[in-house]
């Protein structure tokens, strides 16, 4: 009777763990199509276009002359901004919360406060931005603007990734560090970095591939759509030689380029803006591809 | 105290715990401990589970410092510098750099083995490498270690056995000629051939550093000390030359628990 009943509970069991690999299977097969569907929309619009002139000139009214050179070089400017602000200050509040910070009141409403900026629409965050750099401090539309709204916009992921790596590190390392001697900020340098780097980088290069393909907030701060000319050079040949008027100039970015030829009615148009979207999606997997990397290569170094 | 002249006065006085009390909290852990440690001897804590050993140990190495709440009170008095280390005056990293504290489950940090044993000499800023390399290897030689190892300085520690990890973690402690190394429960998580390793190594190293061991192993506290504090409760019930403890304990308390009649 109780053999009956076991083998009746374990068939159950068994059941329902079938039907939820399947629903699981099914969905992500669901994902797959679509991903590879989307690719290949892509790929067989926008590949052919692809080309040398394609990537060095400007946009143009002509379909057939249009380039994304002032996206690209605008793409890869906001993206320096915004890494020099969001990496080291996402960091450093992620070290500061997890190593240094009382467990106290305080402390509790910035981390539910982090949280929670990680979920409010980046549209907002483009609102926030017009009232308070562009109108305020009068950055005007500029790359600095872009890095600054685009750094806060991921400030809130890399400061979660930065914790999580750190927690992973059991505390008996710490312990053993500072028994030898150490000050907590050696500790820090010498054992919490290094062995939270595959966790941090990753973070860093997931907040990046967000911040790349963002396009809401930066036309809302008055990203133009149609530029014609590169930020000024920050090498300049005469002293000091650096400059820094580039961080002043206007810009595009290549969401923002791909989502103005869609906008037009003629096809050709929409080829260069399926080409932009491929080259968009191209840079965001191969930064994927090394968060990936980079992840498995520091788990396979450290493991506790 | 009662075995107070356990420690003739004329040897050299090591460690002086006087009237110390602790508390985490509001939690009064550790109740008017007095003891006297000598200079290159192994002197073993026991006790039942939760009577405090591993809070005196940490207090020696300042280790509660670490956490928000805890305060020392009394003195804790280290010779020949008259140091009370658990003053509020004194910096806890000067504590830790004379006291090296080796923990319960071997926590090598996932870096080379030589980069583990050197770890302290880098802190206290010793650049010269020759120094650093022969540092390095009379510490993995005195833990016997040397001969298993010399050919992987440069892999990772993570790769070694959990009792040969234990001991680079005691050659890590020993790297910086510290005037005392507490133990707290080092072979608990070895096998028992790793465990008569480490004893051993107790035994020697003690003719050129002071030992406090934590053990619920009493025939280890037998085998390695000199001296065997009992405790219970927070509080220092009997204090002895260990060969008096285990044959003829002068409190009922310690000869219940050394026979087995609890904890
Ligand atoms: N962080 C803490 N906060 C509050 N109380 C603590 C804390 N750590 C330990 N205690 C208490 O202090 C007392 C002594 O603990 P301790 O860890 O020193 O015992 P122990 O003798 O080492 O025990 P064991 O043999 O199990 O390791 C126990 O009652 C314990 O509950
Ligand atoms: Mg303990």
């Amino acid at each position: 009777m109780m053999v009956n009943n076991q083998k009746a509970e374990i068939k159950k069991s068994k059941n329902k763990e079938f039907i939820f690999l399947s629903v699981s299977l099914i969905l992500l097969a669901v994902l797959a199509i679509t991903f590879s569907a989307l690719v290949y929309d892509l790929v067989s619009n926008g590949l052919s276009r692809i080309d040398k002139s394609f990537m060095t000139s400007f946009p143009s009214r002509f379909a057939e002359k249009a380039g994304i050179l002032s996206a690209c070089v605008g793409s890869l400017a906001v993206m320096g901004v915004t890494c020099l602000l969001a990496i080291p200050i996402g960091i450093g509040a992620g070290i500061y919360l997890e190593e240094y910070a009382p467990k106290n009141f305080i402390t509790t409403i910035i981390e539910v406060s982090i949280s929670n900026l990680a979920g409010v629409p980046s549209i907002v965050y483009g609102l926030m931005a017009l009232g308070l750099f562009v109108q305020k401090f009068g950055f005007g539309a500029s790359i600095l603007t872009a890095g600054l709204t685009l750094s806060i916009l991921v400030l809130p992921i890399i400061i979660v990734t930065t914790r999580e790596a750190i927690r992973t590190i059991p505390n008996t390392i710490r312990e053993a560090a500072l028994a030898l001697g150490t000050t907590k900020w050696q500790m820090i340098w010498d054992h919490t970095l290094p062995y939270s780097m595959g966790g941090i980088l990753t973070g860093i290069i997931i907040a990046l591939s967000r911040a790349i393909g963002e396009t809401a907030p930066l036309i809302t701060i008055g990203a133009l759509t149609f530029i014609a000319f590169l930020p000024a050079s920050p090498i300049t040949s005469t002293f000091p030689f650096i400059s820094f008027q580039w961080l002043k100039d206007p810009f595009t970015v290549l969401p923002i380029q791909m989502f103005n030829w869609v906008s037009r009615p003629q096809e050709e148009f929409h080829v260069n803006a399926a080409a932009t979207g491929l080259v968009l999606v191209i840079v965001t997997i191969s930064m994927n591809i090394v968060a990936l990397t980079l992840r498995s290569h520091f788990r396979k170094k450290i493991k506790w | 105290m009662e075995n107070e002249n356990a420690i003739v006065n004329n040897k050299e006085l090591r460690l002086e715990v006087k009237n110390f009390n602790f508390y985490y909290g509001q939690v009064h852990a550790l109740k008017n401990i007095d003891l006297l440690i000598e200079r290159n001897k192994a002197v073993a804590l026991i006790g039942p589970s939760g009577c405090g050993k591993s809070t005196l140990l940490r207090s020696m190495n300042r280790m509660h410092d670490l956490y928000p709440g805890n305060r020392y009170e009394g003195e804790m008095i280290l010779y020949p510098e008259k140091l009370n280390i658990v003053s509020p005056k004194v910096d806890p990293l000067e504590v830790r750099m004379k006291i090296s504290m080796v923990f319960q489950k071997p926590n090598p940090f996932p870096k080379t083995i030589f980069e583990n044993v050197a770890y302290g000499l880098k802190i206290r800023g010793i650049k010269d490498k020759d120094l650093i390399a022969q540092k390095v290897q009379k510490s993995l030689e005195n833990v016997g270690l040397w001969n298993e190892v010399k050919n992987r300085l440069n892999q990772s520690a993570l790769g070694l056995s959990g009792g040969q990890q234990q001991r680079l973690c005691i050659a890590r402690a020993l790297a910086t000629d510290p005037e005392i190394i507490v133990f707290d429960e080092p072979t608990s998580a070895l096998d028992p051939i790793a465990t008569a390793k480490i004893e051993e190594l107790v035994n020697v190293l003690k003719k050129e550093v002071t030992i406090v061991i934590v053990t619920h192993n009493m025939q280890q506290a037998a085998r390695v000390s000199d001296y065997t504090a009992f405790m219970y409760m927070g509080e220092l019930i009997e204090f002895g030359e260990t060969k008096n403890i285990f044959t003829r304990p002068s409190k009922k308390l310690t000869e219940e628990y050394i026979t087995g009649h609890f904890g």
